[in-house]
């Protein structure tokens, strides 16, 4: 299986935390300031399936944004494999969000007037690695593996949207990046759909070694992940 | 295709409709500007070749822009000289042989004297004014193009006739007469002398046409009474843009005043220029409007691909891509527009050109003369592209500052 190369540190290696939050704090300014998450402290290394769960409102979403330096922090910092991301510049989180973070959010927001492997291929243009040919069989490759490859040249229109979310995870795929994070993945989907996608995800850590941090209101899915985080009121708590 | 092109052009693909009535707007922004410059500019350009070919481009004349004080207040200590009586010595360009030879080793082009004066032309019981020229007729037609506008006989006829008069077609129409027909030539000195018609002109330009004679200058001198006098230098240069210099230096260099054409036609030039300003305001206002219509369709490609905007920046595009691909769309429409509006610009040029019409004004035009310059399409594609990109960017920009987690939570 080609959807990613192996990304598992080598046994014996100290590798530092693929992801690290320490105080991370988000308030919305206002007139009546919301704080979304409140001194998170957590640490996210290689190759684990991590869900978030909570209430509605816990800023289980908000933390996943912060995680993946979609939203800037009020307060603490998120370090990518070691290195603080607090004082980069916009463009500097952009190119870490192309190369070593990727998003799956509840609805696929694939671009409509763009077929299915030519979304797939945008991160890949994006980070110019792979020359066009090689970007094509890439993209055609990842469709196949996720049962898509009679799909590749329709419109997202012509989907499922089983089938539009899966084309979501070969496009956060693209670059190879070692995490994906994931909001509410199966929130859209029929149970069937759901547990194909779920499955997509398991097989990324299991035999990829990725990092999958997923927000998830199904608890019965988070019970099936590696481990849980729990929000209440924008803080960690026991779940 | 680079990616950020592609994008861009699918959003404007996506709104198909919308962007050909923005480019349309920017084409015929383009098109009429490019059309009304090149009319506007043939129409000047046709009057002031007209009106310089009718005119030396500098002319000497026997006063002085600053008149030397009387010789009594050189000679006393004077404050003012009160009831100081003015010699007898007749005005004129004094020693023009002088003059001339102090010209001509520099002059850029040649030069003709002459004698000029009101006179009145009588026959068969009609009077008419003219201003009429005392030329050696050779020397004339180096500084005039009045040969060319002859329409009976010949300029240079008058060499050979001392007693010979050419006049405009507006004159003889007025007093009725035509080519050898003998009139009475009055001056205010009181001398009267019978001079034949020998040639008519027309020069298009009506006060020229209508008040105007030429005679030779020996003839003119006797008319005027005023025996081996010129009052007139004409001077006709190679370049007739460098009439005001030339005039300048020659005015040091003589003392007398010598006018160049611009500043003869001054007012006129300030017209012509007022002219252009009001033209450029109206093409710019035109193709500001055009602007408004790019800025309509980019602001509302900008919002409905606010989700498309989000995703982008999660899959790691930065402000700057997100601003060049907005950016792009108005500057493709742009550009779109301005390649076809000059295209509709230059068939618009050509089919004026082509009309063919009689209007009568001071200068005659039988066709909308049309001056073709690659700088009206610059200068209208530039305006067109440079409001194209101001349209573009103020939503591009708008865009760029998009926060991502407010979309996808308005979203989901």
């Amino acid at each position: 299986m080609s959807l990613s190369a192996q990304t598992r540190p080598p046994a014996g290696a100290a590798a530092p935390p693929l992801i690290e939050a320490r105080g991370l704090t988000r308030i919305l300014p206002g007139l009546v300031p919301v704080t979304l998450v409140r001194d998170i402290d957590l640490t996210i290394g290689a190759g684990e399936f991590v869900a978030i769960t909570g209430p509605s409102g816990s800023g289980k979403s908000s933390l996943l944004y912060l995680l993946g330096l979609l939203d800037a922090p009020t307060r603490g910092e998120v370090l990518i494999n070691g290195h603080p991301t607090h004082l980069h510049s916009e463009t500097r989180r952009a190119r870490e969000r192309l190369s070593t973070l990727g998003f799956v959010f509840q609805f696929h927001f694939l671009l409509p007037e763009f077929s299915v492997a030519e979304n797939v291929m945008i991160p890949m243009r994006k980070l110019k690695r792979l020359g066009t040919r090689d970007m094509r069989a890439r993209a055609v490759r990842m469709l196949g593996e996720l049962g898509l490859e009679e799909h590749v040249d329709k419109l997202p229109i012509q989907l499922s949207g089983g089938q539009r979310q899966r084309v979501a995870v070969a496009r956060a795929l693209a670059n190879d990046p070692p995490a994906i994070l994931a909001d509410e993945p199966t929130g859209s989907l029929d149970s069937k759909s759901s547990e194909q996608v779920f499955q997509i995800l398991r097989k990324l850590v299991d035999d990829h070694g990725k990092t999958v941090i997923a927000v998830t209101h199904d608890l019965e899915m988070a019970a099936r992940m590696d481990r849980r985080l729990h929000l209440v009121d924008g803080m960690l708590a026991d779940p | 295709m680079p990616l950020i092109l592609s994008i861009a052009l699918t959003h404007v693909g996506g709104r198909f409709r919308q962007s050909i009535v923005s480019v349309l707007g920017v084409m015929l922004g383009v098109g009429f500007s490019i059309a009304m410059a090149a009319l506007m500019e043939g129409s000047q350009r046709d009057f002031v070749a007209t009106l310089v070919d009718a005119i030396p481009h500098v002319e000497v004349s026997d006063d002085r822009r600053d008149p030397a004080p009387p010789p009594a207040a050189a000679r006393f200590d004077a404050v003012n000289v009160i009831g100081a009586r003015p010699d007898d010595d007749t005005r004129g360009l004094r020693n023009p042989v002088r003059i001339k030879a102090m010209l001509e080793n520099w002059l850029p082009g040649g030069m003709a004297a002459s004698l000029s004066g009101q006179a009145v032309l009588r026959y068969g019981g009609k009077d008419v004014a003219v201003a009429l020229t005392g030329v050696d007729p050779a020397a004339h037609l180096r500084v005039s193009t009045i040969g060319e506008d002859m329409r009976a006989g010949a300029f240079m006829d008058l060499a050979a006739d001392l007693n010979g008069l050419i006049i405009g077609d507006g004159v003889a129409d007025k007093i009725g007469a035509n080519v050898g027909d003998t009139l009475a030539v009055s001056t205010s000195s009181g001398a009267v002398r019978r001079l034949k018609v020998i040639g008519l002109f027309h020069t298009g330009v009506t006060q020229a046409d209508d008040a105007t004679g030429y005679t030779v200058l020996k003839t003119a001198q006797v008319l005027f009474s005023r025996p081996n006098a010129i009052n007139r230098l004409s001077i006709r240069l190679k370049d007739v843009n460098s009439a005001r210099a030339v005039a300048q230096r020659v005015e040091r260099m003589t003392g007398y005043r010598a006018t160049s054409w611009q500043e003869a036609n001054e007012s006129l030039m300030e017209v012509l220029m007022v002219r252009n300003i009001i033209m450029y305001t109206v093409v710019g206002a035109i193709l500001l409007v055009a602007g408004f219509g790019i800025f309509t369709i980019v602001s509302t490609i900008v919002h409905e691909k606010a989700r498309d905007i989000a995703i982008l920046k999660s899959l790691g595009f930065d402000q700057a891509d997100i601003r060049r691909i907005f950016l792009m769309e108005g500057l493709f429409i742009g550009i779109v527009g301005s390649v076809l509006g000059s295209v509709l610009g230059y068939g618009l040029s050509v089919f004026l050109g082509s009309l063919a019409f009689e209007v009568k004004t001071n200068v005659e035009l039988t066709s909308l003369p049309i001056y073709y310059s690659a700088w009206h399409y610059a200068i209208a594609c530039g305006f067109a592209l440079f409001s194209a990109g101001i349209a573009g960017y103020l939503p591009a920009r708008r865009a760029a500052q998009l926060n991502p987690v407010d979309i996808i939570r308005g979203a989901s």
